[in-house]
């Protein structure tokens, strides 16, 4: 771990003093970093000059091992790329395979993706904001995020037999079934689960430490949001209303009713920390909401296509988007008729949401640093893959 | 507006920079000119009709046999919602593209990762350093040729066979 | 205990040892069984019981398997760090980094020479008790700035800095508001504020005037900021500075700064207790005027039961609430608690002034206020629990 690039420059002020600025390093290993991260902190006292990131501690060159193990043999591999919000990576390797194979998904095979998905989508909101609160020094919301994450993980336990890295999803559409008696159990979750997200709201939107410690900090202009490239519900806290579910409908999507909540300032300005966290916590309602739709329409029929064992699709390129928890992800297959991918690439929204903390971090304080790193929903696996 | 209006505007006004246009493939593409994608970026991002605000995704891809790497932009437009896709190849040996940095600060980091696993190198980056390998990392490891070296700072990288 | 120990050597139970290292002896004696028989003990078994108290709070058990009920959690954990390796950083100031911890806890256990366990329990009733209090834990301040210092550390030192910028300026509101009540006792002594109130609640300080009352939440305060608990723990703030000024220590030195950490949740509640809360006082009914030790044993429950209420509130409050940022721990001090404090101080002069024997209708008004308080806050807690729908169970075994 070295400093190149990182050097320090001491100023000599014309009074002849001489000040430094502290190079702190906030190392891989740190309590409050989501993953391995590291961030070299110039910092004059307890305010941030700059924060610069150092990444590719967790770089395992996925991407890579995808022209090896082949299309098939990719999907536990895509589940590591973020293995908080698994199932939507599987979505996304599953869609651009399909997409370059020309394969349709049957009905039912869409349904029990999305259930899968929004599942996990509520348990990796829960993870995010459960995290932030306790970045902020808060332990007891933790706790509450966490007893209700394990619930789900155990409904996805059942579902597909593993609580991280599902690969449940095959190309094509889904390994199993939903297994008998699913439905109630997840309905009778989502009906003990609705009133906890008051007794959130009661804890922490309303606690006064928590909105002082939050709002104002690191506000992103929907400009700058757009620019940097930031997806998910980053960029619709800062105001711009874009959910790839509902304006590039993908699987069922189109059949199903939800709204896009977006940052209104409610606390502070419009994208700031605050709003970040609020988006996520009413991303939950809405996906509660799918969820109850989902098993109200969900058809019978198979789940999976025929796919062929040795799957090789004609030669070109596909470009899919996928609204994962961290935001739009987009999975980019060059196939050249084998059966190995040529290329893949994955563009995460991580990704860009580390390359704007050093811009947004100028002047801030040490303590910001954390309610920063939090409110973006980092997590490291996704930056470097 | 839909791939073939835009590849038509595109070409009506950058026309000797564009290679080439494939309308029918399954995601309709342009190929330009490598010494033309600053312009012809910052065009696209300023046009009324057009406005692509947003760099989706630039990936790099290594046509070995072919003998080019492909920096390939998908595009998109918050404010037409629509979406383009352009590619630029570059001779493997001597791989210099522009860089778009300057267009969308979301390129920075993109053409960062491109430059440290494919060796590609941007011109007029701010920081064209590696990303995600190490500093003192030699060789690029994207690559269809690249060969992982023997040993890292005294580490062995080779493993003995698990298959007996 | 100086009576004691001249009746004993009138008695002749010395023989002929010269009387000052008697009296030596039986100060080390005494000090021996304070500190080994109480201190430390408060301050371990205080971690065992706020873990349980936090676990409960989340939906969980908390340490439930050393000992009955995991009553020697805390013993165990003293023993595991007692064994563990003691390092010490190569670049670090080797004699201030061993110093740093000795004088955190010398501060520490100092505090307890003047803390009123009842009426005949104090190790000396100091007529400087509350000022030598205040200032022997100003102590703890210089043992963390040398903690931070001496660790060659810059994390440790922005954690030392925080500790010692926030003490510093939390010392003013907790010396203002301590003063407000000397002026109304007229004495620093501990045991004279305690027998200058009473027994029942209408006789407490707390309620004395509308200044003491609003005195009592900003002590409060600014004894929680001078502890270091949340929601002002920056210096140990777990999830910025790894753990501030402690992050190099490990072995019995770290087991030094923990003790003192949760030792001082009793100090604080002590010093609370003592000047808005009645301290020991108990109703002296039936016989107990003529039963002296039965007297000072109730009186002793009563003091520690109260003092340990305060500390479970104060648990109570860092499970709840997130930490605060340095900029706004500095503005909550010098812009809100710094200007309620003079107004307090000078509040309660003028009361003095015009009523030295206090005045009992706003006495019984600000009483009825405080129960009317207490029952809103009790109703709001059956309000939720109602709503919640959860299933209670008030076993601790369950």
């Amino acid at each position: 771990m070295s400093l190149v690039g990182f050097e320090v420059e001491v100023d000599r002020s014309e009074s002849g003093l001489e000040t430094e600025e502290m190079t702190l390093n906030m190392g891989p290993q740190h309590p409050s970093t989501h993953g391995v991260l590291r961030f070299v902190v110039k910092a004059d006292g307890e305010v941030m000059r700059q924060a610069i990131p150092d990444v590719g501690y967790l770089h395992r060159s996925i991407e890579k091992i995808s022209e090896k193990v082949g299309y098939h043999g990719f999907m536990p591999y895509t589940d590591r790329v973020d293995y908080v919000a698994a199932m939507f990576c599987n979505q996304g390797w599953g869609m651009v395979s399909e997409r370059l194979g020309g394969i349709e998904v049957p009905k039912r095979g869409e349904y029990c993706r999305v259930i899968a998905a929004e599942l996990n989508r509520i348990s990796s909101h829960l993870l995010s904001v459960g995290t932030m609160v306790l970045d902020i020094g808060a332990i007891t919301p933790f706790f509450h995020a966490f007893r209700e994450r394990e619930k789900i993980n155990d409904l996805l336990e059942e579902l597909c037999g593993a609580r991280l890295t599902y690969n449940y999803m095959r190309i094509g559409g889904v390994a199993w079934d939903l297994p008998p008696g699913y439905a109630g159990k997840v309905l009778a979750f989502l009906e003990q689960f609705e009133p906890m997200l008051e007794e959130y709201d009661s804890l922490v939107t309303s606690n006064k430490i928590y909105v002082g410690r939050c709002a104002h900090v690191a506000a992103i202009s929907a400009e700058q949001a757009i620019d940097y490239n930031l997806v998910g519900p980053n960029l619709r806290a800062s105001g711009v209303r874009y959910d790839v579910r509902r304006d590039q409908p993908y699987s069922v999507y189109p059949e199903l009713e939800f709204d896009v909540p977006v940052g209104i300032g409610m606390v502070g300005t419009v994208g700031d920390s605050f709003d970040r966290y609020w988006v996520r916590l009413q991303e939950i309602r809405e996906s509660i909401r799918i969820l109850r739709q989902c098993f109200r329409q969900i058809p019978d029929g198979p789940v999976i296509a025929k796919v062929p064992r040795k799957f090789k699709p004609p030669a070109g390129d596909a470009y899919v988007r996928v609204e994962s928890g961290r935001g739009d992800m987009g999975w980019y297959a060059v196939s050249d008729g084998s059966e190995f991918p040529y290329r893949c690439r994955v563009r995460t929204g991580s990704f860009a949401a580390m390359a704007i903390v050093d811009n947004i971090s100028r002047g801030l304080m040490l303590a910001d640093l954390v309610t920063v790193i939090a409110s973006l929903d980092i997590v490291a696996p996704e930056v470097d893959r | 507006m839909d791939a073939v209006s835009i590849h038509g505007r595109l070409q009506g006004r950058f026309g000797e920079s564009v290679s080439s246009v494939d309308n029918d493939a399954m995601s309709p593409f342009a190929v330009v000119e490598a010494g033309a994608i600053r312009d012809i970026c910052r065009w696209l991002r300023d046009d009324e009709d057009l406005r692509f605000d947003c760099l989706s995704n630039e990936s790099g891809v290594d046509y070995k046999d072919e003998g080019y790497i492909e920096v390939v932009y998908h595009l998109f437009s918050y404010a037409q919602r629509h979406a383009l896709v352009l590619k630029v190849r570059t001779p493997r040996d001597a791989a210099v593209v522009p860089s778009v940095e300057m267009v969308w600060r979301a390129a920075n980091w993109m053409e960062r990762e491109i430059y440290d696993l494919l060796g590609v190198h941007f011109t007029d980056h701010s920081d064209l350093r590696r990303l995600l390998m190490p500093e003192d990392w030699v060789g690029h490891p994207l690559r269809k040729d690249f060969v992982e070296p023997e040993e890292y700072h005294g580490i062995n990288t080779s493993r003995e066979s698990l298959l007996r | 205990m100086k009576e004691l120990l001249d009746g004993w050597i009138a008695q002749g139970v010395f023989g002929s040892l010269p009387v000052d290292l008697v009296y030596l002896i039986g100060l080390l004696a005494a000090g021996v069984v304070v500190v080994f028989g109480f201190v430390l003990n408060v301050a371990g078994v205080t971690t065992f019981v706020e873990r349980r108290v936090w676990a409960r709070i989340q939906s969980r058990v908390g340490p439930n398997r050393v000992g009955p009920q995991g009553i020697l959690q805390w013993l165990a954990d003293g023993v595991k760090l007692l064994m563990k390796e003691e390092t010490i950083p190569y670049a670090a100031d080797a004699r201030l980094f061993k110093l740093a911890p000795y004088v955190v806890v010398l501060g520490f256990i100092a505090a307890f020479v003047a803390i009123p366990f009842s009426s005949a329990l104090i190790a000396a009733d100091l007529n400087l008790g509350l000022l030598y209090i205040t200032s022997v834990t100003s102590l703890v301040v210089v043992g963390i700035l040398m903690a931070g210092w001496a660790s060659n550390n810059k994390w440790s030192l922005i954690g030392g800095i925080r500790a010692a910028a926030q003490i510093v300026s939390y010392e003013i509101p907790a010396a203002l508001t301590i003063f407000s009540v000397v002026l109304i006792t007229g004495t620093f002594s501990t045991q004279s504020i305690i027998q200058q109130q009473g027994w029942a609640p209408w006789s407490w300080y707390i309620f004395h005037s509308p200044f003491t009352f609003v005195g009592f939440f900003v002590l409060f305060t600014a004894l929680l900021a001078e502890g270091n608990r949340t929601p002002f723990d920056l210096p140990e703030a777990e999830s910025e500075l790894v753990a501030g000024f402690v992050t190099e220590y490990s072995g019995a030195r770290y087991l030094f700064f923990f003790l003192v950490e949760w030792g001082n949740l009793y100090v604080i509640s002590a010093v609370l207790v003592t000047l808005f809360l009645g301290g020991w006082q108990f109703p002296v009914v039936g016989g107990l005027g003529d039963r002296p030790v039965a007297l000072n044993a109730l009186q002793l429950l009563t003091f520690v039961g109260k003092s340990y209420f305060g500390v479970i509130v104060i648990m109570w409050i860092r499970a709840t609430l997130p930490r605060i940022r340095v900029d706004q721990l500095m503005t909550t001090c010098w812009k809100y608690l710094v200007p309620i404090s003079f107004v307090n101080f000078m509040g309660t002069a003028l009361w003095v002034a015009v009523w030295p024997d206090g005045n009992r209708v706003v006495t019984a008004a600000m009483t009825v206020l405080g129960f009317a308080l207490v029952g809103y806050f009790l109703s709001r807690v059956v309000f939720h629990l109602r709503r919640s729908g959860a299933r209670l169970t008030f076993s601790p075994l369950s």
